[in-house]
């Protein structure tokens, strides 16, 4: 119990402490992209920049505009933090530490339905910026936020498709079961690691988690505060600080998700070598390292790529993605069943679950042979 | 938290099912007493789920997952008339410029 | 224990939603009311089905009821009021059913409950897709014929006329 709650304190530490420098390194990577150096003023390679933003920040006189509806206002940021903050606690952070001869998970809450959690906690992040737009009792905010929730609720369906199929290959909707099942690098013939079983899952993945966070080339409810009016207008202060920080946080934890389901986790290549408390630091540590490079490829794509206009991004979540992740599903499912020999064997002698567990392993050549062909 | 103590804890299935009927008799007093249209649905919305809650106390009570089943179709027939339900009343609302109930009678003649 | 506090919470909020004069303050309190519901199912252990009540009911539906809210742009002076005999008769009736079922509930005779050592795993979702695939396969298919026309009726509805723009 102790033990929770001190990982639970220091899970909530290390994420707001990461979300913040995200935003100097969001500022780093963009001034190397384009040629220049970013903030350097407020410390040694603007270090203490974070800090001098949060006290802007605090500083800043905090209103609610007239005839806005109160509660509601306030609680428009208030669910956005929540549902960002919410989904790192099914994550599991690295293999299971020995201290004071107790195993401790690390991880906070290993639920069985640990995928359907995140994507029912992503479905409540929806609410934040709804109320916020609608609380802020200007047309302009109301459209802006509309076209936001409307945009996150329709990448949605392909996000869920897509988690499908990995949890149709693994036979478990918990995360450290996904994990678990890539261990090490080189598995029975093929990678274990499920981007080399599934890489089309990963593309589209990739994709919709970028318009879950409202980011990168998906950025229109962002952009429309700069042209007319976005869903944070009417905010000043720390409630806008909280919004801020909630895609931030958001974009640490899709990047969390992503390699914990599509690159193994805390599962390094010769990891069999290590063991007990060594291993567990040094798993962490590569998720970690993990989790930062997608936070990079994240923020190379928002400096790289122009905005997609409204319809254009509509256009490719309802007509593009969802048909060619239900085809993704449907190959995905005729390998699985062709494997444990639903077609050939009598039904008494096929198990359902476990068959599907072990002989996962076949598939990736037959996979690849799809994807070879999908490319044409 | 298992089951047999959920039901040996003081809580039996009269107290579930008391609860679902309580769920279910607001629903009917919102539909009765609200005038606007989409807060109606919406207390249909809350009758349905009232059922939910009580076909689930039964499937745990009786140790089945029948009743867990049946929850996920009744959900399913929910989602699609709530749509449906709101899409009719989008096109009224076109006509008629107001949500209240008592003035769709205007469709006669 | 935590019964009573979910069971008293869960009628304060469905309360909330048909006393509130606001409607978007309704729609909220209805979120809220599904997120107590989802908490019941999970002190029985209905791991699946209360996070597919999450996920459907209050991160779809609920979203839909909040744009077409939003999009009909109601706020609290347009609330239309009752008269004061309606409201009456409201009371009445759903007093009256009230008291009718509470009453039966009381009376009946329940078959005695049927907990073995398996029956914790009933909600699970090995288990139930497990029985959605044997016993209840038909319904499952015919709801997404059911879908599919739900579906197509939204869309149908809802599109603008065209003849009036050309």
């Amino acid at each position: 119990m102790l033990s929770k709650i001190i990982l639970i304190v220091v899970l909530f530490a290390i994420t707001l402490g990461i979300a913040a420098y995200l935003t100097l390194v969001e500022r780093k990577v963009a001034a190397w992209l384009q040629d220049r150096i970013g903030p350097d003023r407020a410390g040694p390679w603007g270090i203490l920049q974070p800090l001098a933003d949060a006290g802007k920040m605090f500083f800043k006189e905090d209103f609610i505009p007239t005839n806005a509806d109160k509660w509601l206002f306030i609680l428009g940021p208030g669910i956005a933090m929540f549902t960002a903050l919410l989904t790192g606690s099914v994550i599991p952070w690295g293999p299971d530490l020995e201290l004071f001869g107790t195993k401790i998970p690390l991880q906070v809450a290993d639920v069985n339905i640990g995928i359907l959690f995140i994507m029912g906690i992503v479905s409540i992040g929806v609410y934040g910026i709804m109320i916020g737009g609608w609380a802020s009792n200007n047309k302009y905010s109301l459209y802006g936020a509309i076209r936001a929730s409307s945009q996150m609720i329709s990448y949605e369906l392909a996000m869920g498709i897509s988690v499908i199929t990995i949890v149709m290959m693994t036979g478990s909707l918990s995360i450290r079961d996904i994990v678990d099942q890539q261990h090490g690098f080189w598995q029975d013939g093929w990678f274990s690691w499920n981007v080399f079983k599934q890489p089309l899952a990963f593309l589209i993945f990739l994709v919709t988690a970028l318009a879950e966070c409202n980011r990168a080339p998906f950025d229109l409810p962002e952009c429309e505060s700069e042209l007319i009016g976005g869903y944070h207008t009417e905010y000043g202060s720390m409630k806008l600080g909280f919004y801020l920080f909630a895609e931030y946080v958001n974009m640490f934890i899709s990047s969390a998700v992503i390699s914990a389901l599509f690159f193994g986790g805390y599962n390094f290549p010769g990891m069999d070598a290590f063991s007990g408390n060594t291993l567990a630091i040094l798993g962490t540590l590569v998720f970690f390292g993990k989790t930062f490079f997608f936070i990079f490829v994240f923020m190379w794509i928002r400096w790289t790529l122009p905005r997609f206009r409204y319809d254009q991004l509509m256009h490719l979540g309802w007509k593009k993605l969802i048909p060619i992740s239900m085809i993704n599903l449907l190959v995905t499912g005729v390998v699985i069943a062709l494997t444990s020999g639903w077609f050939t064997k009598s039904p008494k002698s096929i198990e359902t679950v476990p068959a599907a567990k072990k002989e996962v392993v076949r598939e990736p050549k037959q996979l690849s042979m799809y994807n070879a062909k999908h490319e044409q | 938290m298992l089951l047999a103590t959920l039901f040996e804890s003081g809580v039996d299935i009269k107290h579930y099912m008391i609860l679902a009927t309580a769920l279910f008799v607001i629903g009917v007093f919102g539909v009765l007493y609200r005038k606007n249209a989409i807060i109606l649905l919406m207390c249909i919305e809350l009758m349905l789920n009232a059922v939910n809650l009580l076909l689930v106390a039964f499937s745990t009570y009786f140790g089945q997952a029948d009743g867990q089943l049946f929850v996920f179709f009744i959900m399913v027939v929910a989602a699609a008339e709530a749509t449906v339900g709101l899409s009719i009343l989008v096109l009224v609302y076109r006509n008629l410029r107001t949500t209240d109930i008592r003035l769709f009678n205007k469709l006669k003649n | 224990m935590i019964f009573w506090l979910l069971g008293g919470l869960t009628i304060g909020t469905a309360l909330m939603v048909v006393l509130s004069k606001h409607p978007v303050r309704s729609v909220l309190f209805l979120v809220l009311t599904f997120f107590m519901i989802t908490a019941n199912y999970v002190l029985m252990n209905a791991q699946f089905i209360a996070i597919v009540n999450i996920i459907v009911y209050a991160g779809a539906i609920m979203v839909l009821f909040l744009f077409v809210l939003m999009l009909l742009n109601l706020n609290k002076t347009n609330e239309p009021k009752g008269s004061i005999l309606m409201t009456f008769g409201a009371v009445i009736a759903a007093g009256g059913l009230l008291t009718v079922l509470v009453a039966a509930i009381r009376d009946a005779v329940l078959a005695p409950t049927m907990i073995d050592a398996n029956s914790e795993n009933a909600g699970l979702v090995e288990n139930l897709g497990e029985l959605l695939f044997t016993k209840y396969v038909l319904p499952f298919e015919v709801s997404s014929i059911l879908f599919i026309a739900a579906m197509v009726g939204a869309v149908l509805l809802a599109k603008r006329d065209k003849q009036t723009q050309e």
